[in-house]
């Protein structure tokens, strides 16, 4: 079908964010929760310290605060992947993706549909929560399992149109952004500006599980051995050419995409998301990794996030909103237009 | 698995008596035989497994948690002889016939009223006549292009009509499903049993809209319009979008401009030339009818009288499903056809008749009484098996408003052999729905949803009332 409604369009790129998001979401649990398994035992305050940058990474923290007293282990998983009260919980990505899949499952495979209703029915019963207290990297896993099941239909078995074009929008903009979040988790230990001189074994340690965190610790160590510095970590998930899941990438990709569903050729733009899309590449393209850490590691984080979301807003005016008109406006247009007949 | 089945005195579809099988189930007993009650089991469970994860399921109204269902399945096939099909299908489509005459006549000259047929009063208080529409010209004159019709048998099996539902039947869907489910289930018994297939009521759905695109429009776009994800048929909305090819809209996807209607698509714009419209009258444009629909589309019954949109159904059908317009079926055959009714009606008492209403107040606690314009099992009266206490209300809301009431005797419906539990079979109450398209001409594929009351000895087939459905068999021969 060459026309594609806009709320489809819409539906499909959520359904695409909210699965990149629950697969970071586990990924990021599954991470830091190995890495605790092989810590000294940590007093409470160090555990906050531990679990406190994770969920400010999410940008939820002030949500957290007014739910939990304090963030432990148990109250920050919670929080994370089981509370419906959490828009970004793991329970809520999933329900979100299903919902949206649920609106255009005529036009997604079968198999698509399945999988993730499998998924939301997984979540709905009791096996969840049993599984998770039982074995936490299982449950983990068959989540992440699920969401690679996902993109893996979507590329074996999707035709790739348009609709395709937009779940390939709604994933790599989440996943640049979520890439940017998890970069950002550790910077309390970088300094304002500048490159650190010198890392502990337990900062490195730490940014070992950023790396993690971005299913990039094999493909690092390929290239760089197992010195685990910010500089080449920074470097690798933000201007890695070939890396999936590094920010260049991800733009890369997403603009690529942008310009399939218009048809309009690279470094021309014919909307403010491919001008914006466009511009953000070219800057990742002539980027060097020192100048980021001049501008200081979080503040350029925190510009890119900024940015990626303006990215989305334009994309949003641009294809899928032409205004839901207010309905009682358009009784007033219609009741006057029947007036003039 | 099935020995030792009793009919237990009603008319069963399977069994003649205790010991014989009807001719038409004969090949299907001896297949089913070799069967063991643990592969059985097995079976069935995968098969609500299959439908769950699929999503072939039902929202249910008044849950919080939004729960869906799967409609129960049971695995026996109800089966059909080609004979006894030809029969039906003669039947129905001389009733869709009469009653697309009736509404076209109905919305202009009426002669019927002014021939004495109806009495004009049942016309005006009519709840779904929509005055709106006299005169009004429609595409090919078809009124009803989808219809549902409820079929039963009683005592000695006999076939009756139980209703039109010419609306927005639906339950298609499960039709296809279950088809898909029992071959996959057991495919050796459709090798070795001739079974007429029924997977190409998509296409045919999709010609009959496209019958009725606004002229001039060589390419028709033809679309779905749904209420949206929480109405109970949404999964069979978007499987016969799918199926047909077409797009599924909500009110909102859609703006009409100029008598025009359009979707709003990526590429702006895009316009549309006949809508699928699975939602009621009263909530299509709040120009027109409810205000407070959000459902609809403002501005769409201009454009659909302005000739530039076409709907499926019409609107204004629902004066046709009205319980009361059921009495008169059978004299609309014989007034527009010169025919008489091939499956007859069930014998209908109207309250609102003075005789008529002093035989139903007398006989309450044998009758069933329903109310004229309510569907889904709801707003009924089952005499015999009903207290003392709601006995007395319905006599009161008849007293209270007799055109909104008719009776009719209580039908043992006929039984099937169906699945309790434990590769257990009972004889359970069933109906049957074939779906009706009225295109260039009437299409019927060969079946329809047979829907069956699960819990024992009640008569309610409906979903959201107990009702489980099986696959419906038609042979291409009598055995």
């Amino acid at each position: 079908m060459s026309t594609m409604l806009s709320r489809v369009a819409n539906c499909l790129y959520w359904l695409a964010r909210y699965i990149e998001r629950a697969d970071n979401t586990a990924r990021i649990v599954d991470v830091n929760l190995q890495l605790l398994l092989e810590s000294r035992r940590l007093d409470p305050a160090q555990l906050a310290a531990y679990w406190m940058p994770i969920v400010e990474s999410t940008g939820d923290h002030e949500h957290f605060a007014t739910l939990y007293p304090s963030p432990t282990g148990e109250s920050v998983t919670e929080f994370l992947l089981f509370d419906q009260r959490n828009g970004n919980s793991l329970a809520s990505s999933v329900s979100q993706a299903r919902e949206n899949a649920r609106m255009v499952r005529d036009q997604v495979p079968a198999e698509m549909w399945e999988e993730i209703n499998r998924l939301f029915l997984f979540f709905r019963s009791d096996k969840a929560r049993e599984l998770w207290e039982s074995s936490p990297f299982d449950f983990l896993q068959q989540v992440r399992s699920s969401a690679l099941t996902f993109v893996g239909i979507s590329y074996a078995s999707t035709p790739q149109n348009e609709g395709w074009n937009f779940i390939q929008v709604g994933k790599f903009l989440e996943r640049a952004d979520k890439t940017t979040r998890m970069l950002d988790i550790r910077h309390a230990t970088l300094p304002k500006r500048g490159i650190p001189a010198t890392v502990s074994q337990a900062d490195a340690l730490g940014w070992s599980a950023v790396l993690r965190s971005c299913s990039a610790w094999d493909a690092y160590k390929a290239l760089h051995g197992s010195e685990v510095h910010p500089r080449l970590v920074a470097e690798y998930l933000l201007l890695s050419d070939e890396f999936p899941r590094s920010l260049k990438f991800c733009v890369d990709r997403l603009d690529a995409s942008l310009r399939q569903i218009s048809g309009v050729a690279p470094r021309r733009f014919s909307n403010d998301a491919e001008r914006l899309s466009g511009r953000l590449l070219a800057e990742l393209q002539y980027s060097k990794i020192e100048e980021i850490f001049d501008i200081g590691l979080h503040d350029y984080l925190d510009q890119v996030q900024l940015r990626l979301n303006q990215i989305g807003d334009a994309l949003f005016k641009t294809y899928i909103f032409q205004p839901f008109v207010n309905l009682e406006d358009e009784i007033l247009v219609q009741q006057e237009y029947q007036q003039q007949q | 698995m099935l020995q030792g089945y009793d009919p237990n005195g009603f008319f069963d579809e399977m069994f003649a008596t205790p010991t014989e099988v009807r001719r038409h189930y004969e090949r299907f007993r001896n297949l089913f035989e070799q069967i063991s009650p643990d592969e059985f089991d097995q079976r069935r469970a995968e098969v609500d497994l299959a439908f769950m994860r699929q999503g072939v399921t039902f929202n249910v109204y008044g849950d919080s948690q939004g729960a869906e269902r799967i409609f129960p399945f049971d695995l026996i096939p109800r089966i059909i002889g080609a004979k006894e099909w030809e029969y039906l299908e003669r039947g129905l489509i001389q009733r869709i016939t009469a009653l697309n005459l009736f509404l076209h006549d109905l919305y202009h000259d009426q002669r019927i009223v002014k021939d004495g047929v109806i009495p004009a009063y049942y016309i005006l208080s009519a709840r779904h006549f929509r005055r709106e529409f006299v005169q009004v010209k429609i595409p090919k004159d078809i009124y009803i292009h989808i219809c549902g019709t409820d079929l039963i048998r009683g005592g000695d099996g006999s076939w009756m009509v139980l209703e039109d539902n010419g609306r927005t039947p639906s339950g298609v869907s499960y039709v296809l499903e279950n088809r898909q489910a029992m071959k996959r289930t057991f495919p050796q018994l459709f090798e070795e049993t001739g079974v007429r297939p029924v997977d190409h009521y998509p296409q045919e759905l999709l010609k009959t809209l496209q019958h009725i695109a606004p002229g001039g429009v060589v390419d028709p776009t033809v679309v779905l319009l749904t209420p949206g994800v929480y109405n109970s048929a949404y999964f069979e909305h978007t499987y016969l979008a799918r199926q047909m090819g077409i797009q599924i809209v909500e009110g909102r996807d859609l703006l009409v401009r100029d008598a025009r209607v359009f979707m709003r698509t990526t590429k702006g714009l895009q316009p549309v030339h006949v809508i699928y419209r699975r939602i009621d009258d009263d909530f299509l444009d709040p120009t027109v009818f409810r205000r407070d629909s959000v459902l609809g589309v403002p501005g769409l019954i201009s454009a659909y009288r302005a000739g530039n949109v076409s709907l499926a159904n019409s609107v204004g059908t629902g004066v046709a499903d009205d319980k009361v317009m059921y009495y008169f079926v059978p004299k609309m055959i014989k007034y527009y056809l010169d025919q008489d009714p091939i499956i007859p009606n069930v014998p209908t008492y109207l309250a609102s008749e003075e005789s008529d209403r002093k035989y139903i107040l007398e006989n309450l606690s044998k009758l069933v009484v329903k109310a004229a314009n309510e569907s889904g099992g709801y707003g009924m009266l089952m005499g015999p098996k009903s207290s003392k206490e709601e006995i007395e209300i319905f006599r009161g809301k008849i007293e209270e408003d007799p055109r909104n009431y008719i009776a009719q005797p209580m039908i043992s419906l006929s039984t099937h052999p169906t699945h309790v539990g434990d590769a257990k079979f009972e004889g359970r109450h069933v109906d049957l729905r074939p779906f009706i398209l009225y295109g260039e001409k009437p299409v019927i594929v060969p079946g329809g949803l047979t829907r069956v009351a699960l819990r024992k000895g009640s008569l309610v087939v409906n979903s959201s009332q107990g009702g489980g459905s099986k696959d419906t068999w038609v042979l291409f021969g009598d055995e």
